[in-house]
């Protein structure tokens, strides 16, 4: 493999070509773009914010991964649950987390997600079916496995889904959840993010075999898909929660993609090579999908523009909430160390028209 | 199922009854049983503990009581059993993890520290989950299957840790940590489990976490311990026949400073005991807590019987030098009482 190139994202053979995604609507087609337009500005103005020095700590954001954690996250029911990564803050915006949050636990408010008891991108809102990741990698994997197991015990028909960069699958831990997963054909998504780097660690020194094919190797599928076209993961998504409610078992999907920016706002990217950020940016997630929204699903270039202003003017609002919002009082640092009672997680918003028909039906 | 706590049909709830004698081991094993019973949620998972019923026979006929459902031979894989642990606790399961020996938790340790015990202070997830460590030495197990790796726990967090030393205690203790909906740490000394027999009252029995339980009444000097150290300080009394006060911590996190206290404040003289490494042990922060606290009320300096800062060596010469023995406490008893 030659990372120079980009080759290994673009091997035509492997990466399912992109398709539309089953039982989408045009309503699902203008959210799909509004996500992922979303979590663009959204991590934008919170890179503002980090250069104007009001982020304490770094900045990570998921730029030219946006259509993966949208595209994913889509394709889930209320009742399914998700252990969300630091590259999907898509995924977050999809089950119902609002911008103001997500920018308010970068600022270490008391609006913020965890209320300024961990920054960044570590947050879920349990009341929206998110357990919050940790920063040991792939830890959330085991988790989520675990979720499924609950839910294949009990006959439900839910999935868990989480997410990973192709950097975890090298940690002892991924295998474990992988391992465990296949054994009981557990209810679970896992969907792999191949960015090309693990922080500065190309592909070819992360692993021998490309971590897609091992999935054989644990008893279920594997399947590679264009990381940068929303519909083609939704579809993908979309296929393996079925399978995994069908009661056959879990599903690896590897994302082909690019990260678009450092690991964190403090990495500066020397060790890309030249010009692979250049054709990658040909295949911006967002570009793509407004301009297949004109071609091939009967949107006026005006109802694009529009969608991506109004989300624009959104989060600019939002950013304000969030700089509004006090923060956290001092004299709580020590609370909430232990539970008093378990209390079930929320259910997430899933906007896919798909649920409100059946909920019809 | 519900993801509730349910309660099991009236038939097969286990009935209060007069106390029995039983094994430590034997009370660990009725309360888990007891738990699965009488909640559907309660599972369990571990290294062999369904067909062959564990390595120490705590799970032994649950596979064939409950199913392989819920009692759960899982991969050799320790950071997979507690990992799934706290998805399925967050999902409303009740899993109690077995580790085969407590020396494994290093394997599984990265989700018990930075996953199952930072979730709630973090995001506010309840992770009520259990897992059982068969921990201590004494049977030439070597420097990975006798160790007390209690204060690894202790400087995390968010963890319950509990150590009983009686079978009562190792049955009321392990129910209310599976129902306790928090991250608790199990310790169950191997020595204990055939060795120590004590009456257990039969059906719902719980022992509140964090209370110390007063083992013996003295009023010349109390010896502060837990798990097996209780029994050799027991023994250590009666053979020196002086007025020596035994608490029995129980709990180490949270840790009973009143009980801790009020012991101190009556006898004067201390001597804390435990079969772990010495340095930054319980014995420490026990002994750090009574100079902060009752230092006026100390007749003498406090005192440590533990073992040294060493791996727990194999042959059995070597680590009868290095776990506290009986002859050590009574010397240390001694030494104290004539200062």
């Amino acid at each position: 493999m030659d990372a120079s190139d980009g080759a290994v994202a673009t091997e035509p053979a492997r990466v399912r070509t992109q398709g539309a995604g089953k039982g989408l609507e045009r309503e699902d087609r203008a959210r799909l773009l509004r996500f992922m337009v979303m979590m663009r500005a959204a991590e934008e103005r919170g890179l503002t914010l980090y250069r104007q020095g009001k982020v304490p700590g770094s900045f990570y954001d998921g730029r030219g991964q946006e259509a993966i954690s949208v595209g994913a996250a889509y394709a889930l029911g209320p009742r399914d649950r998700l252990c969300i990564l630091h590259r999907d803050l898509g995924a977050h915006f999809v089950r119902g987390v609002t911008p103001d949050r997500y920018l308010a636990n970068y600022l270490g408010r008391e609006g913020g997600v965890t209320r300024g008891r961990d920054g960044n991108m570590h947050f879920g809102d349990r009341r929206l079916g998110c357990v919050g990741m940790v920063s040991m990698l792939p830890d959330m994997a085991q988790v989520a496995a675990g979720m499924a197991l609950a839910y294949k015990l009990r006959g439900e028909r839910r999935v868990a889904l989480t997410f990973f960069g192709e950097g975890s699958t090298a940690n002892g831990q991924w295998h474990e959840a992988m391992n465990l997963a296949g054994v009981h054909r557990l209810p679970v998504v896992f969907v792999l993010e191949n960015n090309q780097f693990a922080y500065s660690t190309p592909n070819e020194l992360e692993f021998a075999v490309d971590p897609v094919e091992r999935a054989a190797g644990y008893g279920f599928p594997g399947v590679s898909v264009d990381g940068n076209d929303v519909e083609a993961v939704f579809e993908a998504t979309r296929q393996a929660a079925e399978r995994a409610r069908a009661g056959e078992g879990p599903t690896l999907i590897e994302c082909h993609t690019m990260r678009m920016h450092g690991h964190g706002a403090h990495d500066d990217m020397s060790y890309v090579p030249a010009g692979l950020h250049e054709r990658w940016r040909k295949r911006d997630p967002i570009e793509r999908y407004a301009h297949r929204l004109v071609a091939d699903f009967g949107f006026t270039p005006q109802e694009v523009e529009r969608i991506q202003a109004e989300v624009r003017e959104y989060v600019e609002r939002c950013a304000e909430r969030a700089l509004a919002s006090p923060p956290p009082d001092p004299a709580t640092a020590t609370e909430g160390v232990f539970a008093e009672r378990w209390e079930p997680l929320g259910d997430g918003e899933a906007p896919w028209s798909r649920w409100q028909r059946e909920e019809a039906a | 199922m519900a993801t509730t706590t349910q309660q099991a049909p009236a038939s097969a709830e286990p009935q209060a009854g007069a106390p029995r004698e039983l094994t430590y081991l034997e009370a660990i094993s009725e309360a888990l049983r007891e738990e699965m019973l009488r909640d559907e949620s309660v599972i369990c998972i571990g290294e062999d503990i369904g067909a062959f019923g564990g390595a120490f026979k705590v799970t032994d006929g649950f596979q064939e009581e409950f199913g392989a459902e819920r009692v759960i031979d899982a991969p050799l894989a320790e950071n997979a059993i507690i990992g799934a642990a706290v998805g399925a606790a967050i999902e409303g399961l009740r899993p109690v993890c077995e580790m085969q020996f407590a020396d494994f938790i290093s394997c599984g340790f990265d989700q018990l520290v930075n996953v199952a015990a930072k979730l709630h202070y973090r995001q506010g997830v309840a992770v009520p989950l259990v897992v059982r460590l068969p921990s201590g030495g004494g049977f030439s197990g070597g420097p990975f299957h006798s160790q007390n790796p209690e204060a690894w726990f202790l400087q995390t967090p968010g963890l319950k840790v509990v150590a009983p030393a009686t079978p009562a205690d190792a049955k009321g203790l392990l129910i209310s940590a599976i129902r306790d909906p928090n991250p608790v740490c199990f310790l169950e000394h191997k020595g204990l489990y055939r060795s120590v027999r004590g009456e257990v009252p039969a059906g719902e029995h719980t022992v509140p976490l964090g209370k110390a339980r007063v083992a013996r009444e003295g009023r010349e000097l109390t010896v502060i311990a837990y798990g097996s150290s209780v029994h050799l300080a027991l023994r250590a009394a009666e053979e020196l026949g002086e007025d020596i006060e035994v608490i029995d911590l129980r709990s180490l996190c949270p840790l009973d400073s009143e009980a801790i206290l009020a012991s101190v404040r009556k006898a004067s003289k201390v001597l804390v005991a435990h079969e772990a490494t010495r340095s930054c042990g319980v014995g420490a922060e026990v002994a750090a807590l009574i100079s902060e606290r009752a230092f006026e009320h100390l007749d003498a300096p406090v005192r440590r019987l533990t073992a040294p800062d060493v791996p727990i060596p194999f042959s059995p010469p070597l680590e009868r030098a290095v776990l506290p023995q009986l002859d050590e406490m009574k010397e240390a008893c001694d030494e104290l009482l004539r200062y």
